[in-house]
């Protein structure tokens, strides 16, 4: 056991050595004035903002090396081609995936769970078989297992949550059984900040033989992910949230699963000879990516991928722990502001209620201070029938945050409560 | 410290969200229709008593932001004694004024409910102000029992 003293020593370690004058200067929005004040973005859970070198990697493709990828001889789409699967090979280091084969680009982790219930869900799974989620789910795993239920009537099993939004494991357990076939569950909640127990999780369903997706959107910018050391059989994300470009995402699949599986899309890219009588599909990973992707932006995302491992996914966690637990001990100071989501295990978002004051009026106030925080359902809007409230208000921390922006928010937040009454 | 705003937040909201009016449930309710706005997950059920065109009463039950809860309640305060006609055309008068298509306000027919005129600057708030009145709009028309901002 390590003891509280090691804890702060590692954690004020991080503070003073993580260079976080050079990683705001990176990122120019964040010198931007909103209403006359500066910029304090806390909103990274529902996107992350840019660094220079993702937005230079854009303009470059675009003014120097742009043309379609895997098609012409020409010189140019020969060098986009060699960028865009660089971009591939990056993404396979960043979460150790075994080959590249396992790495499918998409629009974002929501097109990515819409193709593994469309594609793996459809062809693995019959009515009557059951897919298990947890309670605390973004729509974006939810829904398409229902669209999936609806078609092939298979059943959606719900893994309940406590009051601190912890999954509680021995009933998620209960739940899994012979007519198991897929867990899909979130590494990191957006609504909540829960990480969960996901090598428990998946030692459980691997002891049925059950595979598992993990839905990493929220998780992947804030800490390491090793899919092979998880043992995870899916695992999507956002590039956006990786402070890469949106219409980014990527689908890890293990490799003999994306082989069984069927195309999800039909078109340019995905196929090895077409004739009207017959198609034969391209290999992994071309099988799943019919048309023509988003190329600069893929790119755009490697170099994403380059600048967040030139920090260090460790020292960014260290650091935004750090973070966290500063606003966590703040918050709790002030009078009627109710913290929802205190899990033990939790990554850098504080979501919260005040008495008496709406989250959409908390958002306009600190809106009016520079601070950007989002209001609402979060996309996970049974979460908020869980905890009784229509909505939340929620700052969300990134490696960029400062204790200084941490003490402009909980000001507003004084203020706000004062003004209200 | 939050100057920029005293054009949206102006006291008598603030009054109202405290003091919600007509804030209950009506047993003799001749119309009662709930408004729901899914971006914010504001919910309302409105009362209405209409006698022979003549809105008798008004009340509410629900809860939202402070524009939202302001709006009903000054709505609900507004509309009693107004026959159909003229709560049709206060809600035509207030939809411009807070979406910014009005050319000039008409103060003395829109009263009190000028204090929302400062949300037009503020397109994300727009709906917490005007879904009171769609929702009375559904009550009058008698068509729905529930509607939605989306």
């Amino acid at each position: 056991m390590i003891n509280n003293d090691e804890i702060n020593k590692t954690k004020q370690l991080a503070m003073s050595t993580f260079p976080i004058e050079q990683i705001r200067a990176d990122f120019p929005i964040l010198g931007e004035t909103i209403r006359n004040k500066p910029l304090v973005y806390l909103d990274n859970a529902a996107s992350c903002q840019k660094p220079q070198a993702v937005i230079d990697s854009i303009v470059h493709t675009y003014s120097h090396e742009y043309a379609n990828i895997h098609r012409g001889v020409h010189t140019l789409s020969v060098k986009a081609t060699d960028r865009f699967e660089a971009a591939r090979d990056k993404v396979k280091n960043f979460i150790n995936a075994a080959s590249t084969k396992e790495i499918i680009f998409v629009r974002g982790a929501t097109e990515a769970i819409n193709l593994i219930a469309q594609s793996y869900g459809k062809s693995q799974l019959k009515a009557g078989d059951e897919i298990v989620i947890s309670a605390m789910e973004h729509h974006a795993n939810i829904v398409p297992w229902q669209m999936l239920c609806q078609q092939i009537g298979s059943v959606l099993k719900v893994a309940p949550m406590n009051q601190q939004g912890e999954l509680m494991f021995d009933e998620f357990a209960q739940l899994l059984n012979d007519k198991t076939k897929l867990v899909a569950i979130t590494h990191m909640s957006n609504a909540l900040g829960t990480i969960n127990p996901v090598d428990k999780i998946i030692a459980a369903a691997h002891a049925k033989n059950i595979p598992v997706l993990l839905d990493g959107a929220q998780a992947i910018p804030h800490m390491a992910v090793d899919v092979k050391a998880l043992d995870c059989d899916f695992y999507v994300f956002s590039g956006h949230k990786l402070y890469g470009p949106s219409g980014t995402g990527v689908l890890y699949g293990k490799q003999a699963l994306l082989e069984a599986m069927p195309p999800y899309q039909g078109g340019g890219d995905m196929i090895r000879q077409v004739t009207f009588a017959k198609t034969e599909y391209a290999g992994l990973p071309h099988k799943f990516e019919a048309g023509t992707p988003a190329i600069a932006e893929i790119i755009g995302l490697g170099a994403a991928i380059d600048y967040v491992s030139g920090i260090g996914m460790d020292n960014i966690a260290a650091y935004e722990a750090e973070l966290l637990s500063y606003a966590t001990a703040q918050a709790e100071q002030i009078n009627g502001l109710n913290i929802i989501g205190q899990a033990a295990e939790k990554g850098g978002i504080l979501s919260f209620t005040l008495d008496r004051i709406h989250p959409h009026d908390i958002g306009t106030m600190l809106d009016s201070l520079g601070i950007a925080i989002r209001a609402g359902h979060h996309c996970a809007m049974p979460v908020m029938d869980f905890y009784g409230v229509p909505a939340t208000a929620r700052a969300s921390f990134a490696m960029y945050n400062t204790r200084q922006e941490i003490d402009v928010l909980m000001q507003g937040i004084k203020s706000l409560i004062e003004v209200f009454g | 410290m939050f100057e920029d705003l005293r054009d949206l937040y102006q006291e008598v909201i603030f009054d109202h969200n405290r003091n919600p009016r007509n804030f209950r449930v009506m047993a003799d309710a001749n119309r009662q229709v709930e408004g729901f706005n899914p971006l914010c997950g504001d919910r309302l059920t409105l009362f209405l008593k209409i006698d022979d065109h003549v809105i008798t009463d008004a009340s509410f039950q629900g809860s939202g932001c402070a524009i939202s809860t302001a709006s009903v309640s000054l709505m609900t305060e507004i509309v009693k004694g107004k026959t159909e006609t003229e709560a049709d055309a206060l809600f035509t008068q207030f939809h411009e004024m807070t979406t910014g298509k009005a050319e000039h306000i008409d103060l003395e027919a829109i009263g009190k409910l000028a204090v929302l005129a400062g949300v037009r600057e503020y397109p994300a708030r727009v709906k917490c102000a005007t879904l009171a009145w769609h929702t009375l709009d559904a009550a009058l028309k008698n068509q729905a029992s529930s509607i939605s901002t989306e």
